[in-house]
Order: structure tokens, then sequence, then C-alpha cells
């Protein structure tokens, strides 16, 4: 008599590299034949602040009392050749974000905040709004490869002029709106036809190279008189020679976004797969600067993945003089918030995950241009909320900082920090924890 | 008359800046301009400035209301980002003619190089002679008015400017294409011409191009022309 | 990224201004290249001898010894004239291989600019008024000569890295631009016996056309082939004993005018820069079009 056995087999196993998500996105691309076009950066875990701490004092350091000895968040950026350089009460700034990507409510939540928190805003790829000039303290105004909306009288309303080269999210690339982001207003500010996909130019259409931006400076300053601070904005890709290149190209400020920085709208494949994280860019920059003779003259900013007072803090501490964000600034107006949850659903996705902005059905009515989802956000809250989350920020910058005895943000350095990866400990050139081994430093 | 030789660039551009704050004089000359860059860019006042000489990169840039006239031959980007006026050169004019222009009309008596009216959004340029390759790449708006040959890649991209050249086109680019001559054309074509004081051509000599808008949404069967 | 200028005398009476003429035209594009300059400069040359052009940091290196242990080697009779931080020799044609392996193997701290019957070149860091003042090119005579002041993209500012780049006799080569596939190029040639001084893309284009012209192409074959082996973004002005030569790429957004009268023709990356050339005022004016050769010879 035998007893039929149950059959054994072996555990299913998914493919790591085949794994679902792959295997998923392979079969969306069999049926649409289009790439992924998303919004925001870099979403893969990559070496970043986080892998960093500070030491803090104790024996051989004194700290500074909180609440009562005084912390400065005071930062000056175009000291180098503007009569008029930008003076703020704390080194975050908001990035440029268009309005086209974001609806005029959220411009103008984004001037109100950063107005309250004193500190400046940034146009985009979309020329310049009443609502965002007009409630924006210090505004500073984007030139960029498509020009939309590029006027002079814009150009001397600015405080400052940011030339942008690049974007971490896409080193080299250009972007695309989608036609449905293209209403009306969008169109005519653009000079495009309404409805149709916006191609927007990875070069300028008059410059290419130091030496003609050189010339092409000139021209903004004569246009401006030599008083608005002009910064030079690159991707991380080849930070060190990209930040010396602007300062012999006459850069008041050299502004350098990581991977991890956000974008309207780009192929996925460029956002996850082209620049270098911001925590890796921002040593070669510092050097640059260094050898140039020209750190704290020509002002570096930071962006791509800041999102809290100790990110700030490193940022500073590894030699930048202000920081910059643009996808927390959303997170703080409530993009992908979860009480919209039931509609990011409906969109086939969840609170947290939402990248379409292109597509401008953002329940948040943050990266829209519909009418009735834009008015979902009141400018004022908005600005509030955004004035408050900067506020926590500075806060928590200054917590740091007096914690390692510094009386200004600024004095923070690279030897007040240790790295808990050997990967981060390579990238920002700072010792691995509980050692003095910096990978990759050659020994003195 | 104002004098390169002598004046520093930034108080000749100071002085011709400051005419739209209130000024009396309506013309002006300067000397010597050597190839110099940024010159007489950032003007706002119905004035008239003729450049003795050839210029170096962006004369003319972001002008509204003045007319400058280059009695020499235009660098790189002449009257970029034009918003109105005019901008006239007797000579030729370097790469970046026009170069996203959004009023205005530039006139150049010579030949243009490549780019010529690259990225424009409502500058109505004009040449005597012929453009370079690459002209009128992603234009979107205005008009691009041409007496001889256009290069290589004419209108590559382009949105919704026109173009008309009298002589032959090299190549057309991505996505633009020869479209017919209504008289509503021919009429905008007349005036460009007289405008422009191109007084021996004629407007039924021209040929139009324009967008032919298949990559105005993206369609997959169109990706081999990105 | 640069400045570029040339000059190439098609009457003889210009050969005596040449120095001065090309010297003036680098000096107006120093905005556009401050890190180094350099000069490469076409004499007449004699018959059956050659130049060596050297250099060396140390001014009070000690030439005649240098002089004194070739001569001896090679039992030549050698000719030196100092010009700064650089020397020329000269010397019979035959023995320029042997000489240049004894100053290779011998003496390290001399640098080889360049060899050959008609050439000179010059070059170092800072700005192009000091660096022609330097080596007084204004005072000298020659057929043709190329200029170039650089602003360093990525690899080092050294003498070396300055240009031109010479890397076969009386050949040189000018750059303005970034070229994106260099790397595998340099690697292509390192196979293939060459070498290389600096990390300079500019140097990589060089050695090139050198491999090209070693095959058998002219110049203007190798300029051809250029077009469908160099990636990126380049303008080249390049010199041959008798020859000057002009290349843009396809894309052809690196600044180029061009002019040509009855007595030269000449190139700069701006018009500032021609325009205090004799007869400017008459001269055919344009800017050479992309992907297309321009060679103009003796």
């Amino acid at each position: 008599m035998s007893q039929a056995r149950p059959k054994v087999r072996t555990e299913p196993v998914q493919s790591a590299t085949f794994s679902k998500a792959v295997n998923a996105e392979i079969r969306r691309a069999a049926e649409t034949g289009i790439y992924d076009i998303r919004g925001g950066g870099s979403k893969r875990r990559v070496p970043h602040f986080d892998d960093l701490l500070f030491l803090g004092a104790s024996i051989s350091r004194y700290p500074l009392e909180g609440y009562r000895e005084k912390c400065a968040t005071n930062v000056t950026l175009g000291t180098r050749f503007a009569k008029t350089p930008i003076e703020l009460a704390i080194p975050i700034t908001i990035a440029g974000m268009s309005f086209g990507a974001l609806s005029a409510q959220a411009k103008e939540a984004l001037g109100r905040g950063a107005t309250i928190a004193g500190t400046s805003t940034t146009t985009g790829d979309g020329g310049m709004t009443e609502e965002e000039r007009g409630h924006s303290k210090t505004l500073v105004y984007q030139y960029l490869p498509s020009r939309y909306g590029m006027n002079p009288d814009d150009l001397r309303r600015a405080d400052a002029i940011e030339v942008v080269v690049g974007q971490g999210a896409k080193p080299g690339g250009g972007g695309m709106l989608l036609g449905q982001k293209i209403t009306d207003r969008v169109a005519e500010m653009r000079d495009l036809p309404k409805g149709i996909d916006q191609r927007s130019a990875c070069r300028h259409p008059d410059w290419t190279g130091p030496d003609d931006l050189e010339i092409k400076i000139l021209e903004l300053r004569e246009i401006t008189g030599w008083e608005k601070p002009i910064y030079i904005k690159v991707g991380g890709a080849r930070p060190y020679f990209d930040t010396a290149l602007a300062v012999k190209a006459g850069a008041d400020v050299v502004v350098l976004d990581g991977m991890q920085g956000g974008t309207a709208a780009t192929q996925d494949v460029f956002i996850e797969h082209v620049g270098q994280p911001t925590l890796a860019c921002i040593r070669p920059a510092v050097r640059a600067l260094q050898e140039l003779g020209m750190h704290r003259k020509v002002q570096l900013v930071v962006s791509g993945g800041i999102r809290t007072g100790a990110d700030v803090a490193k940022a500073l501490a590894l030699g930048a003089d202000a920081v910059s964000i643009g996808t927390a600034a959303m997170v703080a107006l409530g993009d992908n918030d979860p009480r919209y949850e039931d509609e990011y659903r409906a969109l086939g996705t969840t609170a947290g995950a939402y990248d379409d902005w292109h597509e401008g059905q953002d329940p948040a009515g943050i990266s829209t241009q519909d009418a009735e989802l834009a008015a979902r956000l009141d400018p004022v809250l908005g600005g509030r909320r955004l004035a408050n989350y900067l506020g926590v920020m500075t806060l928590e910058a200054q917590t740091i900082a007096r914690a390692c005895g510094k009386s200004h943000v600024h004095n923070l350095e690279p030897e007040d920090l240790c790295a808990l990866t050997i990967e981060a400990a390579a990238m920002a050139r700072v010792p691995l924890a509980g050692t003095d081994w910096i990978p990759g430093q050659t020994p003195i | 008359m104002l004098d390169l030789a002598q004046t520093p660039l930034r108080d000749i551009n100071a002085a011709l800046q400051a005419q739209a704050r209130g000024g009396n004089r309506t013309r002006w000359e300067i000397a010597n301009p050597r190839g110099s860059h940024a010159l007489a860019v950032g003007l706002d006042a119905p004035i008239e400035v003729t450049i003795r000489g050839s210029t170096g990169y962006y004369c003319g840039g972001m002008n509204k209301q003045a007319t400058v006239r280059i009695a020499g031959s235009a660098g790189p980007g002449v009257a970029e980002n034009m918003m109105s006026g005019r901008v006239i050169v007797d000579g030729d004019a370097s790469q970046y003619a026009g170069a996203t222009g959004r009023g205005g009309l530039l006139v150049v008596n010579g030949n243009a190089a490549s780019r010529c009216g690259i990225s424009m959004k409502g500058i109505d340029i004009v040449v005597r002679g012929n453009i370079g390759h690459s002209s009128a790449f992603m234009a979107q708006k205005g008009n691009l008015v041409v007496l001889g040959d256009a290069g290589e890649g004419l209108g590559d991209s382009i949105y919704e400017a026109r173009l008309f050249v009298r002589g032959t086109v090299s190549s057309l680019g991505a996505d633009c294409t020869e479209k017919e001559m209504r008289p509503e054309h021919l009429a905008l074509l007349d005036r460009l011409l007289k405008d422009a004081g191109m007084d021996d051509a004629r407007p039924d000599q021209f040929r139009r191009y324009g967008s032919a808008r298949t990559l105005y949404n993206f369609n997959i069967d169109n990706a081999s022309a990105y | 990224m640069c400045g570029i200028v040339g000059l190439f005398a098609k009457d003889k009476r210009l050969e005596p201004q040449l120095g001065a003429l090309l010297s003036d035209m680098l000096i107006t594009m120093s905005d556009r290249g401050p890190d180094s300059a350099g000069v490469a400069v076409y004499g007449h040359g004699h018959d059956g001898r050659a130049k060596i052009t050297l250099q060396n940091g140390d001014p009070d290196a000690d030439l005649d010894a240098l002089v004194a242990a070739l001569r001896h080697a090679t039992g030549e009779t050698i000719a030196a004239t100092r010009r700064g931080t650089h020397a020329v020799l000269e010397l019979g044609a035959g023995a320029v291989n042997a000489a240049r392996r004894i100053l290779i193997d011998r003496f390290a701290e001399w640098r080889v600019m360049s060899t050959g019957g008609a050439i000179e070149i010059y070059k170092e860091v800072g700005l192009p008024a000091r660096v022609v003042e330097a080596f007084d090119v204004p005072g000298m005579t020659g057929t043709h000569g190329i200029g170039h002041t650089r602003m360093a993209t990525e690899s080092a500012v050294t003498t070396h890295g300055a240009h031109p780049f010479s890397t076969g006799a009386d050949e040189c080569l000018v750059h303005n631009g970034s070229l994106s596939n260099h790397n595998n190029i340099r690697r292509d040639l390192a196979r293939k016996g060459l070498t290389f001084e600096t990390e300079n893309d500019s140097e990589v284009a060089a050695a090139y056309l050198t491999d090209r012209m070693n095959d058998g192409a002219d110049l203007g074959q190798a300029l051809e082939c250029a077009l469908r082996d160099l990636d990126g973004f380049f303008t080249f002005v390049v010199g041959t004993r008798d020859g000057f030569g002009v290349l843009r790429d396809p894309i052809a957004c690196k600044p180029a005018v061009m002019a040509e009268t009855d007595r030269f023709v000449a190139f700069g990356s701006e018009y500032r820069a021609l325009v205090d050339l004799p007869g400017i005022e008459g001269a055919r004016v344009w800017e050479p079009e992309p992907a297309t050769v321009y060679f103009w010879r003796h």
C-alpha cells in the first residue's frame, strides 16, 4: 500500500533583475511606445545627508546655549560684482519652479512663504507672473534656454538673475510639458499654441560654452545696470569643472543641483540615470572655489533632496553658503498629502508616490492648471505653511550649529561631521564614524 | 556722438538707456565699435542710434522702441530677444540673429549666418542675402523673410512662425513643410518687404514654409523625428 | 573653450609683419581665454635644416650644456636661440629624431614643443599680452601663424595644456569647443604607438590628424576623416609647413569668422580679432560652413 505524497515544489522566486516593477515597465513600454515621463527627482536610494552625523561638542569643544546665545543664519548672495547683493535672513531659498508646471496660486504661496521667512523665491521656465512678483519680496528671475516670456522689464524688476545651464534631474537635457497643461494663459506667456506638447531646448539658443557665456553675462549686466547678482545654475554632472567655469565666466553665485533635485517633467531614465547625488557634488564644487580663491566670495547654493534642518546644516558644513528647496516646498504646500488618498488612487497611484505632475491632475492643486483643482490651494494658508516649515528647518540648523559651538551656521565645517557609510565618507570626504579614515584621501 | 575709443561701454549704454526716463536727444551716433559686445542693449525709448562700424555679440539685445542701425556687420545674437523697434544691419549678421525675438523688425542687408531667428517669438526678420543652417529652429511666432537662399535644416521643430524664402532651401528640418501662399500671406509679405526697404522684391517670387504640426502632440510613429 | 586667431600671408610683403599682426589679433581675444596663450609661427626655414622648439620652466636652465651634449652626440652644428622660457635649436633635418631621443632620455626638464622645418611654438600660462611679449612674437617674421588663448574646461592649466598642440613635424592644431569621445580615440591612438603629454581633448585631435597624415592622407583628407571620427563641438584651426586649414563640427555653434583678401587669409573667433588687418574693409568676410574643410596652401 503506498500513500500519495504531496508534491514538493521549489518556492517561486521573483528575479531581482527582472523585478515586478521592471517587468511592468517593459510591458508598459511595449504597450504604449513612449518612455515614462514624470515629475520629481531621483527616487532610488543614493548616499545622502542621512549618512552623515554631526559630532557636537563635549569637552574639547564648547557648545552655545540654546535660545540665549545667538546663532546667526543670515546670508548675502552676490557680493562679487553686483551693486545690489541679495540679503536673506535664512540660508534656505526656494528653487525655480515654473508657472505652467505650478498653478498661479502655488506660485503666489511660494512667494508669500518665502517673504515671511525672509528669503527668496525663483521664477521658472514660463516667465514671471504678477502673482509671484507681487508677493515675493526677493525674486530671482530665471534665464533659461527656452526664454519663454523673457523681457527686459521683468529682468529689471527681478532682484537677481539665474542663468540656468542645467538642473540635477536632467543635466544635459531639456524639458517636456504635455499639452494638458498648456492652457490659454500658459500658452500666451510662452508664445505657444494652446494644448501642444511643449519641448524645451537643452542648450541656450544664442551661446554655447563658458567663453560665450561670459559675453552673455556681460549683456545681462549691461541691460540691468550691473545691479543684480547673476547666478549660474548647473546640474550635478561635473561639479568641479562646472563651478570653476561658472566663476571664470563671471558668476556672482553658483547654484548646484544634485540628482535628487526635481523637475516638472522629463524622462524617468534621465532622472534616475544621469547626474550625481547631491552629497557627491558639494566637495568638488567647494574645492574649485577654494582653488580659485573664491570660496565665500562667489556663493554656492546647493539643492537636490534638502528636507530638514539637518540637511541644511550638513550642506553648509560641507561648504555651501545656502541651500535651495523645491520638492520639499511643494510638500509643505500639500503635495502628495494623504488626505487626498482616494483621488490619488483614482489616478492609479498613492499619496507619496504621485509624480505625474506633467499631466496636470494634481489633487492637491499645486502642479496643475485646472482652475477647479488649483482653487484647492489657498495661497495665504499655503504661504503660512511654507513659512512655518522654513522656520522649523532654520531652528533645526541653528540647534545643530550651536551644539557644535558656532555663532553662525556658516562656521560649520567638514570636520564637524563623520559618515555612517564608506560611500558617504568617500563622497563627503569626512571620516567614517569611529575612524580617522577618509576613503580615497591620500595620506598627508 | 559717443566714441567707444574714449567712453566705456557701460557709460554709453547708460546714456542710451537713460532716454527711457525722459530725454531730448533723439539721434545718437556711436563711433569705433570695433566688434564690441552688448552695445546699445536694453534700450527703451523711440531714439535712433547709428553705430559706425561692426559690432560684437548681442548688439541691440532686448531692444524696445529704439531704431538701431549698424553701419557695418553684426556679431552673434544681434537683436536677441527684441521686443519692439528696429535693428538694421547694413552688412552681414553672424549666427543667432534675432534669436528669441518677441517683436519689432530686424533687417539684415547682407547675409545672416546659422540659426537666424532661432526660437523666434513674434519678431519679424528680413534678410536681403542668404541665411545659414538651422535657421528658425523651434521658431514659435513671427515672420522670417529671406530674399536669398536658406541653408540646411530650415525651420526644424518649428511652431507657428512663418518663413518666406525667395531662393533655394538646402533642406527643411523636421516638421517643416512648404505651404500654400494665400492672399493674406502675399499681403503680409508685401508689407514686410516695404517696411524693410526691399523695393526690388515681389511677394509672388517667394515660397512659404511652416509647421506640418505633426510633432505637436507625441505620436509613436513620429519617434524618429525626435 | 577659447579664442582662436590665424593669419596666412598670400603676399610676401606681409611676412615681416606676421608676428605683430598675429599678436594684436590674439590680444584682442583675451576675454575669451584667461588661462594660457600660445602661438605657432611658420618661418621659411633653411633647406636640409630643421628646428626643435623646447621649453623649460627654469629661467636659469643651462642651454649651453644641452647644446654641447647634442652636438657631441649627433656630430651636428647646432644653432640655439633663447626666447623667454623657450629655446629654438636648428640642426640638420636628418638628426632631429636622434636629438629628440637624447632630449627625452637625458634632458627631460626640456620639453619639446614642436619639431619641423618651419614651425616654432611658444606657449605659456597667462594672458596673451604677457605671453606674446615674453617671446617677442611681434618681432617675428613668418608665412603663416596660429594663435590661441585658452579658457581651460577639464584639463589642467599648465604650459603643456596650452595650445597650439603639435604632434607631428610642422603640424599644429588649436581648438575651441569640447570633444565628447576623445578618451576612446586617445586609447586607440596610444595602442598605435602615439604618445600624449596632457589629458587635453585638443591634443587628441592633433594626434588624430597626425596619425591620418602618417597613414598617407593630406591635411584636407585628414580633416574629412575627423568629421567622421571626432564627436562633440569643435572649431579647429590647423597648420602644416605650407598649409592652413579650418574645420567646424556639423553643429557649428562655436564662433568662427574668416576674412580673405589678395594679401591674406585670416581667422578669428570673433570679428574683433580682424578689425586691424590691413585692407580688412575690402575683405570678403564670412563664417565657415559646418562640416566643411577649408584649406589654403602656399
